[in-house]
């Protein structure tokens, strides 16, 4: 039988269980090109802004590291530096995750058996999870293109900035196809492939740094890692410059390449097996492991080490590049008006710190609603019956995942607070002191703890009130508090609106003093939702 | 004082009612059988008893207590296996095993031991990697080897084989025996004949039959395949005799117990050569409630 019949069928069956993920992803990613270019295109309008921005990254460490090599001084180009690398990260991650997700996860759960013992070929999942997601990382690469030309930008180099996101996409999905095959289960064959997109970033990011700026000052000859990262390839196209289209043939052929080895190892394991065999674990449980919070704290201690070490890195970047921020705004009055206008008015250095703080506490934010969210993945996914039959409360149950909730929330505001802290205190020589610097950071980053509990608040109000809500309740609230703390003054949202966001009543710190008050008031309303989830909870039916 | 004892109970989910003026009552130290087609209440009766469901109507006790207000402390005395058994993924049965037996108040380490070797259970291994049969020992295993009062079983055995359920039927009689009570639902009738002292059998929300395998059976009718000398008229037309047909000489019908006595007597009368009579199986009380065929006229339970 033809190794590939039956494609075309799961390719519909993925693109109907993604009927709204893969909308979302390609209508977002295109939404934030588009808003980023718009805002930078706003920006430097003027050609000495240019001018003196592609002088300045080009000459940064920093700026090299974490948005690739500048190319010349066009509008194209700074839209280049400014959104190429978020989004190109964004389309990897959405791509492996899509891969992953039509092929291992449907061996892992055992809906491959159905489909599989059908009219269907031994290449015929991995083909259409690689049809479905290249297919939606060419519409992103179009999307995105269109969204440039609509800003008046060149239309050649709108192309060839689209098809080297694509190109990004490509090279992703092929490296997904690998793990998915090597890893039994998706968690695996998914943080496989985002470490290996953390590589690419990193090679990249150090062939960037070490690379060399050209005589005219406002070029970036990147080092030779940059050309071992599918990254690093898609930078070199230089969208805006020199469109070195010819260079789209790299990923090209890698995503050949791998998708071939991944078709290879199809071809040789079992299915439902990969071919790192799981290990064995311990036949009894420790001590820890004996209560409701002891679960608890079990099921949140690996998303909490991810999120720790994912924003401790982002706080040493913060941190390390804040000393630069005089220097990169410089003369650009537009720029200096943003950060101000988010972070207050005080220094230019502790206004991005406030700036860049409320970004941690809505990130943090972020980590809190999937924290109390983790209840109602429990409950929903049937494994709540088997603990709440025993001699355990409803209270203690939530509690254990509450306190873990808020246990994290606390230590991921210190850390992220501390890195910023210590270096940016790193990287200067005037300032009062490390541990001086590091303990105000932190205390800063810390202040944010009572808006972030509110809207943990909500989420525990909607669990116990609404379940079947609970996620689309929380998520929802999250964006609207981003909205209108990032963008109330900007798109000027009603005051009532603002002021609905938690997050509108924290003072700017560093920039401004904290005072207790409004803390207080927080953290009051944010004991009164948790009161209102948990009688709820304890009055209501389970969802089995 | 019964084990459990639940009278008038409603749950209706929305429109639907799930349960619809349900009885139970299960005594002390009995194993007592609950039986139902899918759909029938039985889970939503057990997460009751349990406490996880709230009732709208009714009154319920187990051990003496109210499931929903008195629920943490009733749980360190019982133990419940659900229907569908789900485990969390990273971790291994072992560790599963011993967290569900803390979570009621701790378990027999040997009697643990004992048992996952007497299912043949590797406790080293992840929940991910469990078969459905896997996964419903685990949870067997952490519920057996718990010192408890009660044992709330919810389809236990689906998904063991054979063997497996041998065993599992061996330890049921052993906590019997320990003097247990085991509320026990199945759809699995020759496990509840081999195990059970009481059966309750619920359709729709509602008992549609309860008492002892010995009551029920003598409600049910039994087959009789006959061969006699003369032919006999009119069979068909004797109080009790139903589904009569013929096949070649021999006769096959089935008679209502209360009416076997007069039937034979009658077939006497015509020089019986050979008689064949099957017993009444559980199955056939059960197709008689829930098979194609319209109930009779007059019910069993009617005609007592």
């Amino acid at each position: 039988m033809n190794a590939l019949a039956g494609t075309g069928r799961l390719a519909r069956l993925a693109l109907r269980r993604d009927r709204i993920t893969l909308p979302v992803w390609i209508a977002g990613v295109t939404a934030v090109g588009f808003a980023v270019a718009a805002s930078v295109a706003d920006l430097y309008a003027a050609e000495s802004d240019r001018l003196a921005y592609a002088g300045t990254t080009a000459v940064s460490v920093v700026a090299r590291a974490f948005n690739g090599p500048v190319s010349g001084a066009s509008l194209g180009s700074i839209v280049v530096a400014e959104t190429f690398t978020s989004l190109a990260v964004l389309v990897a991650l959405m791509t492996t995750f899509t891969v992953v997700r039509h092929t291992r996860q449907n061996e892992e759960t055992g809906r491959f058996e159905l489909t599989g013992s059908a009219m269907v070929g031994r290449h015929a999942p991995l083909a259409a999870a690689l049809a479905v997601a290249v297919g939606a990382d060419l519409l992103i690469g179009a999307g995105v293109a269109a969204a440039l030309v609509g800003l008046d930008l060149p239309l050649p180099g709108a192309l060839a900035y689209g098809a080297a996101l694509a190109g990004v996409g490509v090279a992703f999905a092929a490296v997904a196809a690998v793990t998915a095959q090597i890893f039994s289960t998706s968690r695996a064959a998914n943080s496989a492939a985002a470490i290996a997109v953390g590589v690419a970033f990193g090679l990249r990011a150090v062939g960037d740094a070490l690379g060399t700026v050209d005589a005219d000052g406002l070029r970036v000859t990147s080092a030779w890692p940059s050309w071992l990262s599918p990254l690093g390839w898609a930078n070199q196209v230089r969208p805006f410059d020199a469109d070195h289209s010819g260079l789209l043939a790299l990923p090209a052929v890698f995503g050949l390449l791998a998708g071939t080895v991944a078709a290879v190892l199809v071809e040789r394991r079992d299915a439902g097996t990969g071919l790192v065999a799981p290990r064995p674990g311990p036949a009894r449980a420790g001590a820890g492991l004996r209560t409701a919070t002891g679960l608890a704290w079990r099921l949140h201690r690996g998303g909490l080490l991810g999120w720790a070490i994912g924003l401790a890195v982002l706080g040493v970047a913060m941190g390390a590049v804040t000393d630069e921020v005089d220097a990169l705004v410089g003369d650009n009055a537009g720029l200096a008006d943003a950060i101000t206008q988010l972070g207050g008015t005080g220094g230019l250095v502790d206004a991005f710190l406030a700036t860049i703080m409320s970004f941690v506490a809505l990130m943090v934010a972020g980590y809190a609603v999937q924290a109390v969210l983790r209840a109602y993945v429990e409950e929903g996914a049937g494994r709540l019956e088997a603990v709440a039959a025993g001699a355990v409360s409803r209270s203690r149950w939530l509690g254990g995942h509450l306190a873990c909730a808020a246990g994290g929330v606390l230590v991921l505001l210190a850390l992220t607070g501390a890195t910023i802290g210590l270096a940016y205190a790193a990287t200067v020589d005037g300032t009062a002191g490390v541990m001086a610097e590091t303990a105000r950071m932190t205390g800063a980053a810390l202040a944010h703890a009572p808006a972030v509990f509110v809207l943990a608040g909500v989420v525990v109000a909607g669990f116990g009130l609404l379940p079947r809500w609970s996620a689309a309740i929380a998520w929802t609230a999250l964006a609207l508090c981003a909205l209108a703390g990032q963008f109330g003054a900007v798109l000027d949202l009603p005051t009532a609106v603002v002021n609905a966001s938690p997050f509108s009543h924290v003072r700017a710190v560093p920039v401004d003093e904290v005072t207790a008050g409004p803390l207080l008031a927080l953290l009051a309303v944010a004991v009164g939702l948790l009161a209102v989830g948990m009688v709820a909870f304890r009055r209501r039916d389970l969802a089995l | 004082m019964p084990a459990i004892a639940v009278s008038q109970l409603v749950k209706t989910y929305g429109s639907t009612r799930a349960l619809d003026g349900f009885d139970l009552r299960v005594e002390p130290g009995e194993v007592h059988g609950f039986l139902g087609p899918n759909g029938a209440g039985k889970s939503t009766t057990i997460r009751i008893l349990l406490g996880l469901l709230r009732r709208d109507s009714g009154d319920v006790t187990v051990l003496g207590g109210d499931p929903w207000r008195d629920a943490v402390a009733l749980h360190r005395r019982l133990a419940y296996v659900p229907g569908d058994v789900n485990l969390w993924p990273n971790l291994t049965g072992g560790e599963v095993i011993d967290l569900l037996g803390s979570l009621r108040g701790g378990l027999d380490h040997r009697r643990r031991d004992d048992l996952l070797e007497r299912f043949e259970l590797d406790p080293t291994k992840k929940c991910r990697t469990y078969s459905k049969g896997n996964r419903q020992k685990t949870a067997i295993v952490a519920a057996l080897a718990s010192d408890v009062e009660l044992l709330v079983l919810d389809e236990p055995t689906s998904g063991l084989d054979p063997l497996m359920e041998a065993v599992f039927q061996d330890r049921v009689r052993q906590a019997r025996t320990a003097g247990t009570t085991v509320l026990l639902s199945s759809h699995v009738l020759a496990e509840v004949e081999a195990l059970c002292d009481r059966v309750t059998i619920v359709r729709a929300g509602r008992v549609v039959e309860s008492g002892t395998l010995a009551e029920l059976r003598h409600l049910t009718r039994v087959s009789v395949a006959v061969r006699t000398a003369h032919p006999v008229d009119r069979l068909d037309a004797v109080p009790g005799v139903h589904d009569l047909r013929a096949d070649g000489d021999t006769m096959h019908l089935e008679v209502d117990s209360e009416h076997l006595g007069a039937v034979l007597r009658l077939l006497a009368d015509h020089d019986i050569r050979s008689l064949n009579s099957a017993p009444p199986s559980l199955d056939e009380l059960f197709m008689r409630h829930y098979g194609d065929r319209p109930a009779p006229a007059t019910s069993p339970a009617g005609a007592r």
